[in-house]
């Protein structure tokens, strides 16, 4: 899984108001190679939630995210571009779990896929 | 200017349709919902003929277009057509030389084809067509393999019933220069019987690329498929350059596939295609997006599960687990690894989902196409397809399955922003669709209505059968 996918899921358990961002426990990370692709990076920039994608990349072992959301200006920068690149689409987390912040509710992530399918009771 | 384009002479419900995304895929218009392509049909023809006249702004546009289609297989600058060959001369002498000229120039290279439709010319028949030819000024040198300008002379005239069209009613010839072609060899190459891993409903290769196409998938774009099994489709839309997410229902086809070289990963692997960006098993009724995020995906395509070939599954199963309690609780040392039953999910409701969960997640201007199928006894639903008020239809294909149902290809694009009252309104056309359509839309009628047996049918439908026409032999859709 990688950050993208995390920033846009949440704990959608029945009751649950704050289910996100979901917590990280790590595992197993693997990073691969992505093509860079400005434009992409550009689109994605305003619908991340900045301050998550800060919080997980550090849970994963990349600390080369500013903790605030920087301006959109820092779009220009292709050094900057590289970094968000990097922490959005190429860190993975293969094995693991998300964990919601309201219930501690584990959604497992295996072999780099997230299951949240809900059990019967939290539907 | 107007081209003259001839299709494939196969699925011709979806051949107009493409060619119409394509245009504004790749032309200058913008005003999305407002965009309409003017169309002509040669002298004699019948809609369902493989040659029509487009109008589109300009020729490296009608490239693109033709380039990047699955059912063109030319579109030409006319230089004449007639229903003689002494016509057709007349008609190439007439045009304008300067239109003609800079392609028959000494230092260019050029090739001409003979082609017929509906008949086969003999390579006799095909020198002679072209000796015939020799009042044009060819000055360049003929290039079989590689030419810069190909010609292309076109004949239909007096072909059987065989193909499914309606006699000719008179011979017609055309002569052109080709702008651009399908590229056919798309096809061979991501075939799925050379596909490593399969499902059950894995989506053909053609139409999988004609759903891209729709849906003006190109590089840079995020495209999400709700029910994406093995990716069949997102692997047409990562061939066009886009970013790739999907989710499923069914973990072990996401996830597990049937083997570490086998699976929705290695289906992308093995045409050297990047990766999904994101694959998650999730369930299309509760989808678990974030609250408050909206308007990410350039566009959604699928193949939703209507209960044919393949079932629909939600979560929210109500199989009590041995020695549980009522009402439904998973005791806690049993819920790590605990499997959730799921329950059946009827199509309409699934419908309902995919339409709220688009209004949603797409960009304005966003693209959905899927899906979504009708039985073929009840002409009443022929043109009644759910709505939603963020929605505009622009096109639906119909693809015949069998003598019982069909599919239908929708495109609609997003033309209002999501808003509470949208959804509301939503909602309350969703309630009037599936009152309207509850007999078969429910879960496993549609099933029962395709796969009864032929006696039950027309044991059921006797009397009206009596009275109803026979079906009409021909059927273009078919082809």
């Amino acid at each position: 899984m990688r950050l993208l996918t995390h920033n846009m899921l949440s704990s959608n358990i029945k009751g649950v108001t704050n289910g996100f961002p979901l917590r990280i426990e790590v595992e197993k990370v693997i990073e691969k190679q992505v093509d860079f692709n400005p434009d992409f990076l550009k689109n994605m920039f305003p619908k991340i939630e900045w301050k998550a994608l800060a919080d997980a990349s550090r849970s994963l072992g990349y600390s080369e995210l500013p903790d605030e959301a920087p301006e959109s200006s820092l779009l220009e920068s292709e050094e900057f571009l590289k970094k968000f690149h990097h922490a959005l689409l190429e860190l993975q987390l293969e094995e693991g779990a998300l964990v919601c912040p309201e219930t501690g509710r584990k959604f497992p992530v295996n072999k780099g896929i997230p299951n949240m399918l809900l059990h019967e009771d939290e539907v | 200017m107007w081209y003259l384009c001839v299709f494939y002479h196969r699925l011709l419900d979806y051949r107009r349709p493409e060619i119409e995304s394509l245009a504004q895929l790749f032309g200058e218009e913008n005003s999305y919902s407002n965009f309409a392509l003017e169309w002509k049909i040669p002298k004699h023809h019948h809609p369902d003929s493989p040659f029509h006249f487009v109008n589109l702004p300009s020729e490296d546009v009608a490239r693109s277009v033709a380039n990047r289609s699955i059912l063109v297989k030319g579109i030409y600058e006319l230089w004449g057509e007639g229903s003689s060959y002494e016509e057709l001369e007349e008609a190439i002498r007439n045009y304008p030389e300067e239109r003609k000229l800079p392609y028959l120039s000494p230092e260019s290279t050029f090739k001409i084809t003979v082609d017929s439709f509906g008949k086969v010319t003999s390579f006799q028949e095909q020198n002679d067509r072209i000796k015939g030819l020799s009042y044009i000024p060819f000055k360049g040198r003929v290039n079989l393999k590689n030419p810069e300008h190909k010609f292309w002379l076109i004949e239909t005239d007096d072909y059987g019933v065989n193909n499914g069209l309606p006699p000719v009613v008179q011979r017609r010839i055309f002569f052109g220069r080709e702008v651009g072609a399908a590229d056919r060899k798309l096809l061979p190459t991501y075939q799925l019987k050379s596909r490593t891993y399969l499902g059950p409903t894995a989506m053909d290769a053609e139409m999988a690329f004609l759903m891209a196409n729709q849906a003006l998938v190109e590089p840079g774009k995020l495209v999400y498929d709700p029910f994406v099994g093995t990716g069949s489709i997102l692997v047409a839309a990562a061939h066009f350059g886009a970013m790739t997410m999907g989710a499923d229902i069914d973990i072990r086809v996401v996830r597990d596939g049937r083997g570490p070289d086998c699976n929705v990963w290695s289906n992308f692997k093995q045409y050297g295609l990047p990766m999904p960006v994101g694959l998650l098993r999730a369930d299309n009724n509760l989808p678990p997006w974030r609250p408050g995020l909206k308007e990410v995906f350039d566009a959604i395509i699928c193949d939703p599960p209507y209960g044919v070939r393949a079932g629909g599954r939600k979560s929210g199963g109500r199989k009590l687990l041995k020695g549980a309690v009522d009402p439904y609780t998973v005791p806690d040392d049993k819920r790590v690894g605990h499997i959730p039953s799921t329950a059946p999910y009827c199509l309409s409701e699934c419908v309902h989902d995919l339409l709220d969960l688009a209004g949603r997640m797409l960009v304005m201007d966003g693209r959905l196409v899927y899906f979504y199928p009708v039985l073929r006894e009840d002409n009443s639903t022929e043109d009644c397809f759910p709505e939603h008020p963020c929605f505009k239809l622009v096109a639906s294909s119909e693809q015949i399955l069998s003598s019982r149902y069909s599919r239908i290809l929708l495109t609609m694009v997003k033309i209002g922003p999501y808003s509470e009252e949208n959804a509301l309104a939503a909602r309350i056309k969703h309630l009037e669709f599936r009152e309207n359509h509850l007999k078969w839309l429910e879960d496993g009628n549609l099933h029962s209505s395709v796969f009864a047996s032929a006696d039950a049918q027309l044991t059921a439908s006797t009397d009206s059968r009596l009275s109803k026409e026979p079906k009409p032999k021909y059927r273009g859709k078919y082809v």
